[in-house]
């Protein structure tokens, strides 16, 4: 009986490793850190209790201007559609291991479509009031179980300008809770250790509308549209990008295998397509929607941002996918990419061309498994249990409430 | 004190006190320079060096400035991330740190530049090499998956169009990013002249010699074609050539497309030709063309709604009916037979004489065939018992992937053997300064001068004898 059990197991085992085998010959399986861990299915691992916020905090900020649900900062309203259809919602808050506020910060924009951060800080701050009063949950851990989606420039230091950000740090009410944020970067202030870092948004429809046929060959050899100077803002350059992006102009715009320009072509999704290497070098803020795109189209991203901590660094392996590039090695750009050996180019052609690879970098309506959705899920699973210190005693506080600058205390 | 002041507000604003800069107080309030002798003298080498860099064209000024008074520089400007010691450099300030001691800095920082930003053409062709191995990699993954060698069977001859036709089929099946293989069979025994197109193609080839010469009527041809076309089956049963057989004729033009597409084949495949029905007379062709207005130039598979081969669609000879030329170099338009060989392509497998496992039971058995015991009459289509299992090939015919046409000189049309002269052209256009004063051939020019120079002269004493008359 035990011999036919094992003999059984075994023959299964073959079969599923054979046809697992002929499956992969193509594209290779994302081994990351943490193993396989993109197809992880976090249903059954936790659950997520949504609080009823007044709709002045979310779809009232909507109504009153649509835009928000197609910029790159949309991430925040996909994630509340989602989470109030999933599977891994629970209406009963007593057995939720995270409980999730609707609030759409970035939702207040410019004419020009341009996210003014200046009333979030009053906004976060009022709806952590009415959380803590209304809900004992938020008194419990101080919002240590708690997780906000927070994807503005500079995550929860709500602000656009790297120094002010910097001065503000991470609202004081948030230091506990987790932030699902886009901006990431090591050793700097609004990046906490726990956050989970994802990709902005970018419109998967509009992106699958683009495609063209995979034999078209790759003749593109770098490929890069956008600014290099800011003379908005930025004048006398120097200040954008930290320089990278103006170096790279002046070093290679003579240089035929660089097709770089400030142009808007229609073709821009195609031409993608057809590059091997897409430039994804930092701007007012290290991350940006070039690396989605380049990764959905198969184009090997060059990050050019020092320190950046790119989405979902721990199931993703971004050194096997991309190529980092040090700022102060931009002058040298040419020489680091035609010196990458032929095999490793191939293999991290192999690597994107992993649908799981893409699909964990897009926010599909309505939610496709593997996407970057169930990521973040996996990300909050990933963190569970709890550690017991993170609840607090009655009565113990450790949130000041009264941190921050004056401006932020006022009511929102 | 103009100038003076302009330096020192200069100085200003590169520094950027503008919102953006942030700790001013960290820089040396004695950077604003007063005049002393130094800073004159400064300011002299400042507007010496501008004006070289006006002549010159780059702003040495700074670099110069910098190597020959690094010391006193290090007083006027504060520096903190190390200094860059490449050109077009701007005084990096010093910025909040941040309170994690951050590796990377905040604020305006040099824009670096290599001191010769163009391209090293090393790494060009490198990059070109990667391009062309990522290409190659596409191509196997999501082009062909195994492709087969293409052996082309090409029935020629020596003649003065001969050149042309069979220099676009070699270049044709240079192109083609498989393996070739080239059967020429040459009708009147092998020449060198066609040996030297076979040799410069750099492909396999196999250069046969039949025995038969070409004959004159186009309806001769066609049948001596087709045997060469059938000797030319013979070399590949007998050597077993593994891959796609193609009926590559010399005066037809093939697309590279045509190649990709015979790739799908798996026995015996018909696609679509592009019949052009030329001929030398353009008064005959528009009237011709008038009356054709309906029928399509093409010979190919036709299909039904729902991609099944249900016929053939032929090239109306109607029209040209009473036009056709019977003569190779008969003036009017040559017509295609009823089923061109180089619309259907066939797997090399089939010829072989040991029995393939799975040889379709629809293709007639070739042995007796090839053994010379059979004539084919109507084309390749007499191979297979039963023609509506044949396989179509580009989206059932609608893709026309190669071009029939038919284009020869006179008959008693000369050529110099391998278009090369032997001895320097004749002149027959004398240019402006004749005779050449160290010409051989001094003969036909002599006698062209005298006879423009008689009519002239002829003429002028025609006007002088009128005039006489006149006078007189």
């Amino acid at each position: 009986m035990s011999n036919r059990l094992s003999l059984s197991a075994i023959l299964l085992f073959l079969f599923f490793s054979a046809s697992s085998a002929q499956h992969n010959v193509r594209t290779e399986r994302i081994s990351g850190s943490a193993g396989d861990v993109l197809e992880d299915n976090p249903v059954g691992k936790l659950k997520v209790y949504v609080y009823e916020l007044p709709s002045k905090y979310n779809k009232k900020l909507l109504q009153k201007d649509p835009r928000c649900l197609t910029h790159m900062f949309a991430a925040e309203i996909f994630m509340h559609r989602f989470l109030l259809s999933s599977p891994v919602r629970t209406l009963n808050p007593d057995e939720a291991d995270w409980f999730y506020a609707p609030i759409y910060p970035t939702c207040d924009l410019t004419p020009t479509g341009l996210p003014l951060p200046f009333k979030s800080p009053r906004m976060m701050r009022s709806a952590i009031q009415l959380i803590s009063s209304n809900w004992p949950y938020w008194n419990k851990t101080e919002g240590a179980d708690h997780f906000f989606v927070v994807p503005h420039d500079f995550g929860a230091c709500f602000h656009y300008q790297e120094e002010k950000a910097i001065e503000r740090g991470i609202l004081p009410l948030l230091q506990r809770a987790t932030l699902v944020q886009t901006f990431g970067q090591r050793n700097h202030v609004c990046l906490d250790q726990g956050s989970i870092t994802i990709p902005p948004f970018a419109p998967p429809q509009k992106m699958h509308a683009h495609l063209i046929p995979p034999d078209v060959p790759r003749s593109i050899f770098v490929y890069f549209r956008g600014l290099f100077y800011d003379v908005n803002n930025d004048p006398e350059g120097g200040y954008y990008a930290r320089g990278a992006r103006a170096a790279v102009w002046e070093n290679f715009k003579n240089n035929p295998l660089f097709d770089i320009s400030t142009d808007h072509p229609t073709t821009y999704y195609e031409d993608m397509q057809r590059s091997i290497f897409c430039l994804c070098p930092l701007g007012w803020a290290p991350w940006s929607p070039r690396l989605v795109e380049a990764v959905v189209f198969g184009c090997i991203p060059v990050i050019i941002a020092d320190d950046i901590v790119l989405p979902f660094a721990d199931a993703i392996p971004w050194e096997e996918i991309g190529v980092f590039v040090a700022e102060k090695d931009v002058p040298e750009l040419d020489t680091i990419l035609t010196s990458i050996p032929t095999e490793v180019i191939l293999r991290k052609q192999r690597l994107l061309a992993n649908p799981s690879m893409k699909q964990a970098m897009l926010f599909p309506q309505p939610a496709q498994p593997g996407d970057a959705f169930h990521q973040i899920l996996n990300g909050l699973a990933r963190k569970l249990p709890h550690d017991a210190s993170v609840y607090l005693k009655a009565g113990e506080k450790v949130l000041n409430w009264t941190a921050g600058p004056v401006g932020d205390l006022k009511p929102w | 004190m103009k100038l003076l002041s302009a330096f020192r507000s200069s100085y200003l604003n590169r520094r950027g006190t503008t919102f953006r800069s942030l700790d001013p107080s960290s820089f040396d309030g004695g950077f604003i320079p007063k005049p002393s002798p130094s800073s004159i003298f400064w300011l002299a080498i400042h507007c010496l060096c501008c004006l070289i860099s006006l002549i010159l064209g780059f702003r040495f000024s700074h670099l110069v400035l910098f190597f020959l008074f690094s010391t006193s520089v290090t007083n006027l400007y504060t520096t903190t991330a190390g200094v860059s010691q490449l050109l077009k450099l701007k005084p990096l300030e010093k910025a909040n740190v941040t309170a994690k001691s951050s590796r990377v800095v905040v604020g305006r920082h040099g824009i670096r530049i290599r001191p010769w930003p163009h391209p090293n053409p090393i790494e060009v062709m490198r990059a070109h090499q990667l391009l062309e191995r990522v290409q190659k990699e596409q191509k196997s993954l999501y082009g062909v998956r195994s492709p087969r060698a293409v052996i082309a069977v090409t029935p020629t001859y020596v003649r003065t169009f001969q050149a042309l036709h069979l220099t676009g089929v070699m270049h044709s099946l240079m192109l083609v990013p498989y393996d070739v293989v080239w059967i020429v069979v040459e009708a009147g025994g092998k020449t060198n002249e066609t040996a030297s197109f076979v040799g410069k193609s750099r492909l396999k080839t196999v250069h046969v010699g039949f025995d038969q010469k070409m004959p004159n009527t186009w309806e001769d041809r066609r049948r001596v074609e087709s045997k060469m076309r059938i000797q030319g089956l013979r070399i590949v049963r007998e050597e077993k050539l593994d891959g796609i057989v193609v009926f590559a004729d010399d005066s037809n033009m093939h697309s590279m497309e045509l190649f990709d597409e015979i790739q799908n084949v798996r026995w015996f495949g018909a696609l679509s030709v592009g019949i052009l029905a030329h001929s030398g007379n353009a008064d005959e062709l528009s009237s011709v063309l008038k009356m054709n207005q309906e029928g399509k130039p093409i010979q190919g598979p036709s299909c039904d709604s729902s991609g099944k081969l249900v016929g053939w669609h032929v090239f109306n000879t109607q029209p040209y009916a009473t036009k056709t030329a019977v003569y190779v170099d008969d003036k009017a338009a040559v017509m295609p037979s009823k089923m061109e060989w180089s619309g259907f392509v066939l797997n090399s497998r089939l010829l072989w004489k040991e029995p393939v496992d799975d040889r379709p039971t629809w293709v007639k058995d070739v042995d007796n065939l090839l053994d010379g015991n059979e004539e084919i009459e109507d084309g390749p289509l007499s191979m297979v018992k039963d023609p509506s299992m044949v396989e179509t090939l580009g989206s059932c015919g609608r893709n026309v992937l190669l071009w029939w046409l038919r284009v020869e000189a006179r008959a008693d049309s000369k050529f110099p053997p391998g278009w090369i002269i032997k001895s320097p052209l004749e002149i027959t256009v004398p240019s402006k300064r004749t005779p050449w004063p160290d010409s051989s051939s001094k003969l036909p020019v002599v006698t062209k001068e005298a006879k423009y120079n008689q009519p002239a002269t002829e003429k002028r004493s025609g006007k002088a004898k009128r005039i006489k008359e006149q006078e007189q």
